[in-house]
């Protein structure tokens, strides 16, 4: 296996890791404030401020979470991933 | 409400010239099957971004998100959230393979390394039935808003809306189709912001101030989860099938094509994530502020699904004039989102079937593209038909169902045959045939079906939405074919699939 066929496919699993990470928080983040909502329905109808339930925060919040979460993607692969591609496909092109 | 509104109408009109000279301008551009399919692969990231936005956010959104919230507080955020959380997976998994390994419709990927035509039949099975019932809920949902705003019959709106939507994709192919996409989402998120804006006037720009007011005139339980979610394995299942779906909606993933490389694809998706999410916030405020300032009696005197709860509240914030604007942003809506469905129809019909299965690959671009616009004109004649057939269904639900087979049926063949090197053709067939009929039986024998629909007192299938235990299986059964019986070629073509995954075809390569 050649030097830059093997530096893809590190970078390959690095970003699959990412990937499968933040996927995996996503569905964490949503099925857990599901089974509160079906589990503790008080709990979400505890009135934080005027007008504020605790389960309008924790939905907003849920949709800040999705955001975040494609940021946090959006800026790795941005800034590493795609550099460490190009890298490596100009040292394939040098190699050839 | 249900009288002609002059500016409604002038909206309206205003709306559909607009969008035939973008299609006139789209015709003239489009001259290739990689222009009518994918807008010739030069959309921007942020009008992809405008463009995704404009085809997930649908009328069922606007209006039934809206009037869920209005009807019962925060149980109509749960969907909000529901629609958004999908997003994530689709950067994370799809976006960017996708964009490097197909080119028309997302067959193309599942197909990559297995045999064609088995493969295509079946995806494309799965990408129509998504389709058709994404297809009935808009056209039912145009139909009864088009009686409700403008006083004409459902027939004859479902009828306007067929011809309209066909001529943009007819002329225009995807270019027509993506620009309409983009200002039909300006339109709704401009129309989403100015009516929560004179909403929020009214309580000193305070939103708390409006959710305290709502809890003052209706209870505090309007702020507390109801009674919508009452099945813990109900609700993960209908989340499940929202997460999962959207990265299997074809004309969802049929935009990753219109982008130049798979950067683009990724960063359009964090423009898309931040409209979508930007307007379901909004409908917290619409649908708070409809139960205050419009009443819930009201609205649901109008309609008794609570649809017209944000017209009805534009005509209590700002008049007929606004009533007018609203009403034709919510069309707009509606034309654009069948628009995006009728062309991955099309794709799905003439790109996979026609020109993969039955042309074996070689057909000329005249060919394919004359194909593609018979294919065009038959979904238009069928999504009418199937709009004036399915007329009074449940509009929430058909959108549901289109989900759960999305979920069911193309995200597990999908992720396959992008992850997993032994998948092979009569696993992917298995798959996507199993969760496709799987969804659908279940459907028809849940509560949804024989207790609502039916009248039976008691269900075969205890749950409305099957995709907790129809996903995972999809994943298994999948799974099992592949390993029953190996394809050394399917196998082979891994090495080539991961290459590409990251590089993108070698004669489009640009950098």
């Amino acid at each position: 296996m050649s030097d830059s066929a093997a530096r893809l496919v590190t970078l390959s699993a690095a970003r699959w890791r990412l990937s499968i990470i933040l996927t995996a928080a996503m569905a964490l983040i949503y099925v857990a404030f599901i089974l509160l909502i079906a589990f503790n329905k008080q709990l979400l109808g505890t009135v934080l401020v005027p007008g504020l339930s605790l389960g309008i925060l924790l939905g907003v919040l849920v949709i800040v979470s999705a955001w975040a979460l494609i940021m946090i993607y959006v800026r790795w692969t941005n800034a590493n991933y795609d550099v460490a591609l190009a890298d490596i496909r100009r040292a394939h092109r040098e190699g050839r | 409400m249900g009288e002609p509104n002059l500016v409604a109408m002038s909206g309206f009109v205003i709306f559909i010239a607009l969008s035939l000279v973008i299609t006139w301008f789209a015709a003239r551009r489009t001259h290739s099957t990689k222009d009518f399919y994918a807008a010739g692969g030069s959309v921007t990231a942020l009008q992809n971004g405008l463009a995704l936005a404009g085809d997930y956010m649908s009328a069922a959104s606007f209006l039934g998100i809206a009037g869920l919230v209005a009807l019962s507080g925060f149980d109509g955020l749960i969907y909000s959230i529901g629609f958004l959380v999908g997003w994530p997976v689709v950067v994370c998994l799809i976006a960017e393979p996708l964009r490097h390994l197909g080119r028309f419709t997302f067959s193309d990927v599942v197909a990559f390394r297995l045999r064609q035509a088995p493969v295509r039949v079946a995806s494309a099975a799965g990408s129509l039935a998504v389709i058709a019932f994404y297809l009935i809920a808009q056209m039912v949902g145009a139909g009864n808003l088009i009686r409700l705003l403008f006083g004409l019959d459902y027939e004859v709106a479902v009828a306007i809306v067929g011809v309209v939507m066909l001529a943009y994709v007819l002329f225009g192919g995807m270019i027509a189709t993506t620009w309409v996409q983009i200002v039909k989402a300006v339109l709704l998120l401009s129309g989403a912001f100015m009516l929560a804006a004179m909403v929020l006037a009214r309580f000193s720009f305070n939103p708390l101030a409006l959710f305290a007011a709502a809890a003052e005139q209706y209870g505090p339980a309007v702020l507390a989860p109801g009674r919508l979610v009452s099945d813990p394995v109900d609700a993960i299942s209908l989340g499940l099938a929202l997460m999962f779906g959207t990265a299997g909606l074809p004309h969802i993933l049929m935009r990753f094509y219109t982008v130049p490389d798979g950067r683009t694809a990724r960063v359009s998706v964090a423009y898309a994530t931040a409209i979508i999410g930007i307007f379901y916030l909004l409908t917290f405020i619409l649908g708070f502020g409809a139960m205050v300032l419009v009443g819930q009696d009201a609205i649901r005197g109008v309609d008794a699904g609570g649809n017209m709860a944000a017209p009805l509240l534009a005509e209590v914030v700002g008049g007929q004039a606004f009533l007018g604007f609203i009403a034709a942003v919510a069309f707009a809506t509606i034309l654009a989102v069948v628009a995006g469905l009728t062309l991955a129809g099309a794709a799905a019909l003439s790109h996979d079937i026609y020109v993969n299965v039955f042309r074996h690959g070689h057909a000329t671009e005249k060919e394919q593209l004359l194909v593609a616009r018979y294919a065009t004109i038959v979904l238009a004649l069928i999504s009418i038909g199937l709009g004036i057939v399915f007329k009074g269904q449940n509009v929430a639900y058909m959108v549901g169902l289109a989900f759960a087979i999305a979920a069911s049926a193309n995200f597990p063949a999908l992720i396959l045959s992008m992850f997993w090197k032994p998948f092979t053709t009569r696993g992917a067939q298995a798959s996507i045939l199993f969760g496709t009929v799987a969804t659908l039986a279940l459907i028809y024998l849940s509560p949804t079906i024989q207790v609502d629909l039916l009248k039976h007192t008691t269900a075969y299938f205890p749950y409305r939405n099957p995709g907790l235990f129809t996903i995972p299986l999809s994943f298994i059964i999948g799974i099992i074919v592949s390993l029953a019986a190996p394809e050394p070629a399917a196998a082979a073509g891994f090495a080539k699939l991961e290459q590409q995954i990251h590089f993108g075809a070698p004669d489009e390569d640009a950098s």
